[in-house]
C-alpha cells in the first residue's frame, strides 16, 4: 500500500516536473484583467501551437506581476501600469517594453450620482468632486494597475484620500465592483471587467474618454541577469508573438461576439504619446 | 435565490453534457488531493502513533506542535512553499513551482498535521491495559505498534476524511503554488475563484456544487467502510 502511494507520488512528480525540457516552458506574469476577460484563452493556445512552447500564465495584480518578473520568477510580463513599469525598465531589470493594446478606465458610481460628476469630461475634476463631497469611493487597494491609475488621479487632483468615505477593498476588480454596488459607492474600473459585470451591478458610467483614463498594456521581457533559470528566448518569443500581426488581429475582434464591441484596441508599433 | 437555482441547473448541465474541461478539473482535483492525503498518511500515521505511545523528553512540546499544526493556515504554507520552490529559492532547480507536484507538496504539508493529530488521539484511545497485555504476551515493539494501529483503524479513517476534506476544499495555497493554470494546475476551488472574478456566478456555483458532491461522495465511501468494519 505504502509502496503504491510512493509510486503514485513519484509519477505525479515526474509528470509535473518538466526537468531539462524546461526551456520549452515560458512563465507569463500578467494582470488579472487579461485572464478574466478571456483574452489569454485565445492568444496563449495560438502561441503554443505556433511555437511549441508551453505557457504558464500567472494572473496576479500588475504590481505583483512586475515584482515577480524583476526577481526572475517569470520570463515575460504583460502589464498595464506605465508608471510602475518604467522604473523597472530604467534599472534594466525589465527590458524591451513594447505597447500591445489599450482600452479605457471608467469612473462608475450610483445612478443618483451624489457627487454630481456625471457629464464631467475631466477625470481629475471628477475625483476632486468625489473627495470634496466625501462621497463613498471603493479603491482596489491592491497595488494593481487599476490601483496605480487611481492613485495617480488622486495625486493630480491634489487629494490625499482618507476617511470614512474611502474604502480599500484589497481585492480584484470584480469583487471591488460588487462592493461598490452594495455600498452605493464610486469606483474606477477597466471597461472589460465592467462589461462582464454589467448584468450584476447597477453602477452607471459617469466619466469616460479622458486622456488620463487610457489603459495601456505593454509587454516587457525579463533580463536573464535577474535570477537563475530565466528563459529569455521563450520570453522574447511570446513578446514577439503578442505584437505580431496575427495576435494583433485576434485582439482587434476579441469580445465582439459576447459584448457586441471589442474589449481592446491593438496598438503594436504605435508610440505612447500618439494614443488618442 | 434564482441565482442559486441557476447554479444548480448549470452544474447539472456541465456534468450531463460532458463538459470536458469540468470533468478534467474534477479528476485533477481528486487526484492531487488523494495523493497529498496518502502522503500525509505515510508521514502522519507513524509519527502520530509514536507520539501516542513513546515517552521522551520534549514530547509535550511535539504534541502541542502537532495540535497547533492542525490549524496551520494554508496561506502560510502556500507562501513558504512558493518561496522555497521559486527559481531563486533553495529548491528552484526542480522547476516545480506552478506544477501539480507543487500542489501535492503544499496540500500534503497541510494534511500531515491533521492526520498526525487524529492518529495520535486515536491510538491514545486504545486502552493502556490492552498494550500491557500485548507486552505480557511477548509482543515486540513493532508488533505492538501494528496491533495497536489495527485497533485504532476505525477512528483513523476519520483522519483520512478530515485530511482529504481539508485539502480538496483549500484554495489559498493552491492558488499560490499552482497558479491556477488552465489545463495544468486548475483545481475546483481555484476555478471557482476565477469564475467569480469573471462574473460567471452560475459557473462558480456549479463548481461549488461539484466540490460538495465530491466531498460528500468520498466521505460516504469512507463512512461506509468505517461502519461496515465496525459491525
Amino acid at each position: 500500500m505504502i509502496a503504491r502511494c510512493l509510486a503514485a507520488l513519484l509519477v505525479t512528480l515526474a509528470l509535473g516536473t518538466p526537468g531539462h525540457a524546461a526551456s520549452k516552458t515560458v512563465i507569463l506574469a500578467t494582470t488579472t484583467s487579461t485572464e478574466d476577460s478571456g483574452l489569454l484563452d485565445v492568444l496563449v493556445p495560438a502561441f503554443e501551437r505556433k511555437t511549441g512552447y508551453t505557457v504558464k500564465t500567472i494572473a496576479v495584480g500588475t504590481g505583483q506581476a512586475l515584482a515577480l518578473a524583476a526577481r526572475g520568477e517569470a520570463d515575460v510580463t504583460l502589464a498595464h501600469a506605465p508608471g510602475l513599469e518604467k522604473p523597472y525598465v530604467a534599472t534594466g531589470r525589465l527590458r524591451h517594453r513594447r505597447l500591445v493594446m489599450y482600452n479605457d478606465f471608467l469612473i462608475v458610481g450610483p445612478a443618483e450620482d451624489p457627487a454630481r460628476i456625471a457629464g464631467t469630461t475631466q477625470a481629475v475634476a471628477a475625483m476632486r468632486a468625489i473627495a470634496d463631497r466625501r462621497a463613498r469611493f471603493v479603491s482596489r487597494g491592491d497595488n494593481s494597475g487599476t490601483h496605480a491609475l487611481e492613485k495617480s488621479l488622486w495625486a493630480l487632483a491634489g487629494v490625499e484620500p482618507r476617511g470614512g468615505w474611502y474604502v480599500e477593498a484589497g481585492q480584484g476588480m470584480g469583487a471591488t465592483l460588487g462592493i461598490a454596488n452594495d455600498r452605493n459607492a464610486y469606483t474606477i474600473t477597466d471597461r472589460a471587467t465592467y462589461l462582464a459585470f454589467a448584468r450584476r451591478v447597477r453602477l452607471a458610467i459617469h466619466v469616460q474618454g479622458d486622456r488620463p483614463l487610457l489603459n495601456v498594456y505593454s509587454v516587457l521581457e525579463v533580463n536573464p541577469a535577474n535570477g537563475p533559470r530565466v528563459n529569455a528566448a521563450g520570453g522574447k518569443a511570446l513578446a514577439d508573438f503578442l505584437v505580431s500581426p496575427e495576435a494583433q488581429a485576434a485582439i482587434r475582434v476579441f469580445g465582439v461576439d459576447r459584448f457586441g464591441q471589442p474589449l481592446f484596441v491593438p496598438v503594436a508599433g504605435a508610440r505612447e504619446e500618439d494614443l488618442r | 435565490m434564482t441565482l442559486l437555482l441557476d447554479g444548480l441547473v448549470e452544474a447539472l448541465r456541465l456534468l450531463l453534457t460532458g463538459d470536458g474541461e469540468v470533468w478534467s478539473i474534477l479528476l485533477f482535483s481528486v487526484t492531487v488531493s488523494a495523493t497529498a492525503t496518502l502522503l500525509a498518511l505515510v508521514v502522519g500515521v507513524p509519527v502520530g502513533a509514536t507520539l501516542a505511545l513513546a515517552r521522551f523528553p520534549g514530547r509535550s512540546v511535539a504534541v502541542t506542535a502537532v495540535n497547533a499544526g492542525m490549524g496551520l493556515p494554508p496561506v502560510v504554507v502556500g507562501l513558504v512553499v512558493s518561496i522555497v520552490l521559486w527559481r531563486s529559492g533553495p529548491l528552484g532547480g526542480l522547476e516545480a513551482l506552478y506544477t501539480p507536484a507543487a500542489l501535492v507538496i503544499a496540500q500534503a504539508l497541510i494534511a500531515s498535521p491533521i492526520v498526525t493529530g487524529i492518529t495520535l488521539a486515536a491510538v491514545q484511545s486504545v486502552p493502556a491495559a490492552f498494550r500491557l497485555q500485548l507486552a505480557a504476551l511477548g509482543a515486540s515493539r513493532v508488533q505492538m505498534l501494528a496491533v495497536v494501529i489495527r485497533e485504532a483503524r476505525l477512528p483513523m479513517l476519520a483522519a483520512v476524511m478530515a485530511g482529504f476534506g481539508a485539502v480538496i476544499s483549500e484554495v489559498g495555497a493552491s492558488l499560490m503554488v499552482g497558479g491556477n493554470i488552465k489545463g495544468q494546475t486548475r483545481t475546483l476551488t481555484t476555478a471557482m475563484v476565477l469564475e467569480t472574478g469573471k462574473g460567471n456566478f452560475e459557473t462558480a456555483l456549479a463548481l461549488a456544487a461539484l466540490l460538495l458532491l465530491v466531498v460528500f461522495a468520498v466521505n460516504w465511501a469512507l463512512t461506509w467502510l468505517q461502519q461496515a468494519r465496525a459491525r
